[in-house]
């Protein structure tokens, strides 16, 4: 599902990623771990296609990175720090946008409304609603064309446990997809992994199954 | 490509209507410096060259005002990637953008026109418009395809509207040559429409290198 080979990715002069080098398996949920800086949402937007590798290689569902990115809008579902949805618009309306563009219909959108508990307030503008109300948009925006692949940075900032629990079928383990999930929570990004790439300074210090005493010397 | 198209236009539309970020201030702009004219060249009214310059300068830069805000919401809020991660031809964007901003001009104008005659043309104000309509259009395709293209450009640096309004206005000088000379005779004090074909061919000419230039490298101007 995902190959990387000595992956290098620079912003100008600063290394952002360097010999980034590990395999994910359809199905399993890769933990990207690391201090601030480390490099982790580089690597999630390298593989979403978002930013171009600068070496080494990267393979994602087959496609060849670069030059194959437009390969897999279809299938990655990306989850940022931004929840790429308008302010000025409510959810249904954000949701139906992005729905438009990848061809799908409106019965799609009401079920995610529903899913994530948003059905009641799909239609204020977003400026209107809390963060966490907003994150469970972006979650909805994530997996509207229900992508096989998810990238997620840090998908449960900001909301409460019980929307992190709401949200568990569309994002979690118990949705079946590939993930590759990046999060300072070292406990609970371990529990539900089955591969952890630890980064440093944008440098890989490991790509194995890691303990939590492994993964909080990232931290040091 | 359509399919897309028609959704982000229509999203833009909608996010006008909302914020009234871009219309009303070209319209105010457009009629406020219509009034510092007025009151500036101390006439009751134009004609010829000057009332043409005049009428196509003060829209030029009306336009200005448009493109910088054109990718505002994209540039704040995501819109740019949330397109790259679905599977659409940037082609699409282009296409919106283009044509939101054409809508755009066309309801300044809709208001700048009839306050540029009340204000600058004297008693015969709208005779020359059926005319003017023509120059109108092509003007306004030209400048939307031009305008698109130079707002993507600018939304990838750091500072967009500094960028939108050093290389706009140039590439905007055939527009403003053609249009105004085919706007010339038309706001005479004796009317005709002498070598208004002309002109028209010139704007054609000019909206199908843009458009097709456009077309052509979109797609390279928001790719990392």
């Amino acid at each position: 599902m995902i190959d990387l080979d000595g992956l290098r990715r620079h912003y100008g002069e600063r290394v952002a990623l360097e010999g980034i080098t590990v395999r994910v398996e359809e199905g399993a949920t890769l933990a990207v771990l690391g201090p601030n800086g480390a490099g982790k949402s580089t690597l999630l937007r390298v593989l979403a296609g978002l930013l171009r590798p600068h070496g080494g290689s990267a393979t994602v569902m087959g496609a060849s990175l670069p030059d194959e990115r437009w390969r897999l809008h279809a299938h990655v579902g990306y989850l940022g720090h931004e929840p790429l949805l308008y302010r000025e618009l409510s959810g249904r309306e954000n949701l139906d946008y992005h729905a438009r563009l990848h061809g799908l219909d409106g019965e799609r959108v009401e079920e995610l409304l529903a899913a994530v508990g948003m059905e009641g307030r799909a239609d204020e503008p977003l400026r209107d609603l809390s963060r966490g109300m907003v994150q469970r948009l972006a979650v909805a925006r994530a997996v509207l064309h229900d992508p096989p692949l998810l990238l997620l940075d840090e998908p449960r900032s900001h909301l409460d446990p019980g929307a992190g629990e709401a949200l568990e079928p569309l994002i979690g383990r118990a949705s079946g997809r590939t993930r590759v999930l990046a999060s300072h929570d070292v406990d609970g990004a371990l529990d539900e992994a089955d591969l952890a790439l630890g980064l440093r300074d944008g440098r890989q210090a490991f790509a194995r199954r890691a303990t939590p005493r492994e993964a909080r010397e990232l931290y040091r | 490509m359509i399919r897309a198209a028609r959704a982000i236009l229509a999203k833009d539309l909608r996010l006008e209507l909302r914020t009234k970020e871009s219309v009303p201030a070209m319209t105010l702009f457009t009629l406020t410096v219509y009034v510092l004219f007025h009151f500036g060249l101390d006439r009751n009214s134009l004609d010829g060259s000057l009332a043409a310059g005049v009428l196509w300068v003060t829209l030029l830069l009306a336009a200005v005002v448009g493109v910088a805000r054109l990718f505002a919401a994209e540039r704040e809020q995501g819109g740019i990637e949330g397109l790259l991660l679905a599977p659409v031809d940037l082609t699409a964007l282009f296409v919106a953008k283009a044509a939101a901003l054409f809508l755009f001009l066309c309801a300044v104008e809709l208001v700048a026109l009839p306050a540029f005659a009340l204000l600058l043309l004297g008693p015969d104000l709208l005779d020359p418009l059926p005319e003017l309509l023509p120059v109108l259009l092509l003007a306004n395709l030209g400048v939307a395809a031009v305008g698109a293209l130079v707002a993507a450009l600018a939304t990838a640096t750091r500072a967009p509207e500094l960028i939108v309004t050093l290389l706009l206005l140039p590439l905007l000088v055939p527009v403003l040559i053609a249009s105004a000379q085919a706007t010339e005779p038309l706001v005479r004090s004796d009317p005709s429409a002498d070598e208004l074909g002309r002109w028209l061919g010139v704007l054609t000419l000019y909206d199908v290198v843009f458009v097709l230039l456009s077309v052509a490298v979109f797609d390279f101007l928001l790719e990392d």
